[in-house]
C-alpha cells in the first residue's frame, strides 16, 4: 500500500474470515467481508442478531477469545499497520490508543469491585508514554469523566452506584481516555432508553468530531446509523451483502432484497396500515449455511441460480451490492 | 425483601457494612468468632500468659491433676501442661492458616492462570494435577515429609503442597465463568496485559468464594496437623503441639485422663470456632442464600 493510501484510511479489511470452533462444529460468523474506513469517517454495520457484527469488531481489535475462535484473513490494516502480524505485546499498546471498543452492555462492561476513576486511571496508565506523573494522570481522568458529563468528584464511586445511562457515559470515558484514532461502537444504545439513546448519541457524535476519530458504528438500527454514519453495510450471515454510503444506501437505487426487507420493516408514521412487512423465516444456522445465495431461501426474489451459486458483487461507484439480481458475475 | 438497588450496594463500602450486618445476626458465627479471636489473642501474648520455659522445665510431679499452681496439671514427665497447651496453639494456628493460606495463595494463582488461559497449559497442569489427586491424601503428606524431613517447617509445606491442586481447582472453575464477563473484555480493550487482568480484574471477583473456602479448610488444617504431629511427623518433642501432647499422653490416658482431655479440647474448640465462622461467613457472602 502506498504511503498516501496509509494515511487515507483508518481501517482497511480484506477477506475477512472468522470461525468459532465447538464440539465438532464450526460456526462460521464472518464470510469474506472487506471494507475500508476513510479518516474521520463512520462506518455503520447493520444486521440482524448473529450477523457477524459483533464478531468482526473483536477481530477488528484481535479480541476474539483464542479458545474457541480462528480468524482467517488477507488483511486487517489499521492506520496502515497490519495488525494480523503484530506480536500480543504490540497490540496490547495499540489497543486503548489506536482502536478502542465501546461495549454494548454498560452493566457488565465495568468491573463491579473497581472505582470508575480507578479503570480509567488504569486505561491512562497503561498507555502512559509521556510518563505523567501521578497527579496529572489523575487530572487526566476527572478530564475524562467531565468529557462525557460526569461530575469528577463521582471517581471514586462504584459501578454499582451509576445509573445505565451513566454507565454507558463511563464506558464511554474509559474508551476514549487515550484518545484513540479508532473507535468502534457496539451497539452502544441498545441497552439504554429511548431518551438516554439520544443523548448518548449525541455525545458520541460531539466527542468524535472533537477529537477527530474515524468511527464504526455497529447497530440494528437504521434510524441511528442514518443519522450518525457517512458510510453503511449491512450484514447477514457473515457477509456484507449491500455496501455504500448513507445516500446510496437509504435512496431509491439498487438495493439488496435484504436491505428492501429491513426498510420495509420500519414502521411508517405515515402509513395506513396496521401491519409491518417483516421478512419471513430465520437467520440460516451458521453451522450449516445454505450453498448458493446464503439469503435465499427467505428471498421474495429468489431465482433458480441463487439456491446453487453465491453471488458476485455488483459495483457502481462505490456501491456494492452481492445479489444476482444486478446479475453479478459468479465467482 | 431487599430491592435489587440494595442489594447491588455491593463491594467495599456498602458491601463490607452489609455482611457485617448478615454476620452480626448469626449467633453461632458469633460465637465462632469470639472464640477464635480468643484462641488468637492466647497465642499472640502466650508469653506474658505462661513463661515458655515451663513447657520444658519440670515443675511438678508426673501426671498431677489440675491444681491452683498446674491449671491443666502435669504430663508424664511433671512439665505444666497448661504452658504447652498455651504454647501449642501458636503452632496449631500457625501451621492451619499458614499452610492453608500459602496452598490458595499457589492454588489460586495457578487455577486463575489455568482458567484464564485455557487451552494446551490448562490441560497439561489439570492432568498433573488429576494424578496427584490419584495419591491418597495422607499418604501424599507421609511421603513428602519422609522426604522433606520431619519437623514443623517441614509439615507445614506438606500440607501446602497437598491443598494446592484442590484450590487451583476450584479457583480454575470460578475464573472460567468470570472470564466471559464483558468487562475483562473491556479491560482488553483498553490494552491490559493478561496478567494485570487476572489481578486485578478477575481474582478480586472471585474472592468471595475463595474466603468461602479458606474458612473450610483452615479448621482441617488444624486437624490434620494435629493427626501428623500424633503419628510423630510433624512437631517433634519437646516442643509443644496439641496433637504430639496427645501422643504423648497415650499410655496414661487411665491413669491421668486430663492429660489428653484438656488438649484435645483445645483442638475441637478451635476447629469448632472456625467452622462456625466459616458456615456465616458462607452464609453471609453467598447472596443466594440472603433472605
Amino acid at each position: 500500500m502506498s504511503e498516501q493510501n496509509n494515511k487515507k484510511n483508518a481501517v482497511e479489511v480484506e477477506n475477512l474470515y472468522v470461525e468459532y470452533h465447538s464440539g465438532g462444529q464450526v460456526v462460521k460468523a464472518v464470510n469474506g467481508i472487506s471494507f475500508t474506513l476513510e479518516k474521520g469517517h463512520t462506518l455503520g454495520l447493520v444486521g440482524e442478531t448473529g450477523a457477524g457484527k459483533t464478531s468482526t469488531a473483536l477481530a477488528l481489535m484481535r479480541l476474539l477469545p483464542d479458545r474457541v475462535s480462528h480468524m482467517r484473513c488477507g488483511v486487517i490494516r489499521l492506520k496502515g499497520d497490519n495488525i494480523m502480524e503484530l506480536p500480543e505485546s504490540h497490540m496490547n499498546l495499540m489497543r486503548g490508543s489506536i482502536i478502542s471498543m465501546i461495549f454494548q452492555d454498560p452493566m457488565t462492561a465495568l468491573n463491579p469491585i473497581m472505582t470508575v476513576g480507578d479503570q480509567i486511571l488504569e486505561a491512562l496508565k497503561i498507555h502512559n508514554a509521556e510518563g505523567l506523573s501521578k497527579e496529572q494522570l489523575n487530572r487526566k481522568v476527572d478530564e475524562a469523566l467531565e468529557l462525557v458529563g460526569i461530575p469528577a468528584s463521582r471517581k471514586n464511586d462504584y459501578p454499582l452506584q451509576f445509573s445505565g445511562g451513566m454507565k454507558q457515559r463511563v464506558v464511554i470515558a474509559i474508551a476514549l481516555a487515550c484518545s484513540p484514532d479508532i473507535l468502534i461502537a457496539d451497539e452502544p444504545t441498545t441497552a439504554l432508553d429511548v431518551t438516554i439513546q439520544a443523548q448518548v448519541l449525541a455525545l458520541i457524535d460531539v466527542l468524535k468530531q472533537r477529537l477527530g476519530m474515524s468511527m464504526i458504528m455497529i447497530s440494528h438500527d437504521l434510524g441511528v446509523v442514518v443519522k450518525t454514519c457517512d458510510d453503511v453495510g449491512i450484514m447477514y450471515a457473515g457477509e456484507l451483502v449491500e455496501y455504500g454510503s448513507v445516500e446510496q444506501i437509504y435512496g431509491d437505487g439498487p438495493h439488496h432484497p435484504y436491505t428492501q426487507g429491513l426498510f420495509g420493516a420500519i414502521p411508517n408514521i405515515r402509513s395506513k396500515s396496521r401491519r409491518l412487512t417483516s421478512i419471513e423465516g430465520l437467520m440460516p444456522d451458521p453451522t450449516d449455511l445454505p450453498k448458493g445465495c446464503k439469503f435465499s431461501p427467505r428471498c421474495a426474489k429468489c431465482m433458480e441460480i441463487c439456491r446453487v451459486t453465491a453471488p458476485g458483487e455488483w459495483e457502481q461507484d462505490g456501491h456494492r451490492i452481492k445479489c444476482h439480481l444486478y446479475g453479478g458475475y459468479t465467482e | 425483601m431487599k430491592t435489587k438497588g440494595q442489594e447491588k450496594q455491593s463491594i467495599k463500602r456498602g458491601r463490607g457494612y452489609e455482611i457485617w450486618g448478615l454476620f452480626k445476626r448469626n449467633k453461632p458465627a458469633m460465637v465462632g468468632l469470639a472464640l477464635l479471636a480468643f484462641i488468637a489473642l492466647v497465642a499472640i501474648f502466650a508469653d506474658v500468659i505462661v513463661p515458655e520455659e515451663l513447657c520444658y522445665t519440670f515443675s511438678g510431679a508426673p501426671l498431677e491433676t489440675p491444681s491452683i499452681e498446674h491449671p491443666f496439671g502435669t504430663d508424664n514427665l511433671g512439665r505444666d501442661l497448661f504452658a504447652r497447651v498455651v504454647h501449642g496453639s501458636r503452632v496449631s494456628l500457625l501451621i492451619g492458616f499458614g499452610a492453608t493460606i500459602l496452598s490458595l495463595a499457589v492454588g489460586a494463582f495457578i487455577g486463575a492462570a489455568c482458567g484464564y488461559f485455557g487451552g494446551v497449559l490448562d490441560n497439561v497442569v489439570m492432568r498433573i494435577f488429576d494424578v496427584i489427586a490419584c495419591i491418597p491424601g495422607m499418604l501424599l503428606i507421609l511421603v513428602l515429609v519422609m522426604a522433606l524431613g520431619r519437623g514443623t517447617e517441614n509439615l507445614l509445606y506438606a500440607l501446602m503442597i497437598s491443598g494446592v491442586p484442590g484450590y487451583a481447582r476450584f479457583v480454575r472453575a470460578t475464573v472460567i465463568n468470570l472470564t466471559d464477563m464483558e468487562y475483562v473484555q473491556c479491560a482488553k480493550s483498553y490494552g491490559t496485559s493478561n496478567f494485570t487482568i487476572i489481578l486485578r480484574h478477575v481474582l478480586p471477583n472471585a474472592l468471595g468464594p475463595i474466603i468461602i473456602m479458606l474458612a473450610g479448610s483452615v479448621s482441617g488444617t488444624i486437624l490434620a496437623a494435629a493427626s501428623y504431629s500424633f503419628m510423630g511427623f510433624g512437631v517433634q518433642q519437646p516442643a509443644p503441639e496439641w496433637g504430639a501432647i496427645i501422643a504423648a499422653s497415650r499410655q496414661f490416658m487411665r491413669l491421668a485422663p486430663h492429660f489428653a482431655v484438656l488438649p484435645g479440647m483445645a483442638i475441637v474448640i478451635t476447629a469448632m470456632s472456625i467452622n462456625l465462622m466459616g458456615d456465616g461467613l458462607r452464609d453471609a457472602l453467598d447472596p443466594r442464600l440472603k433472605d
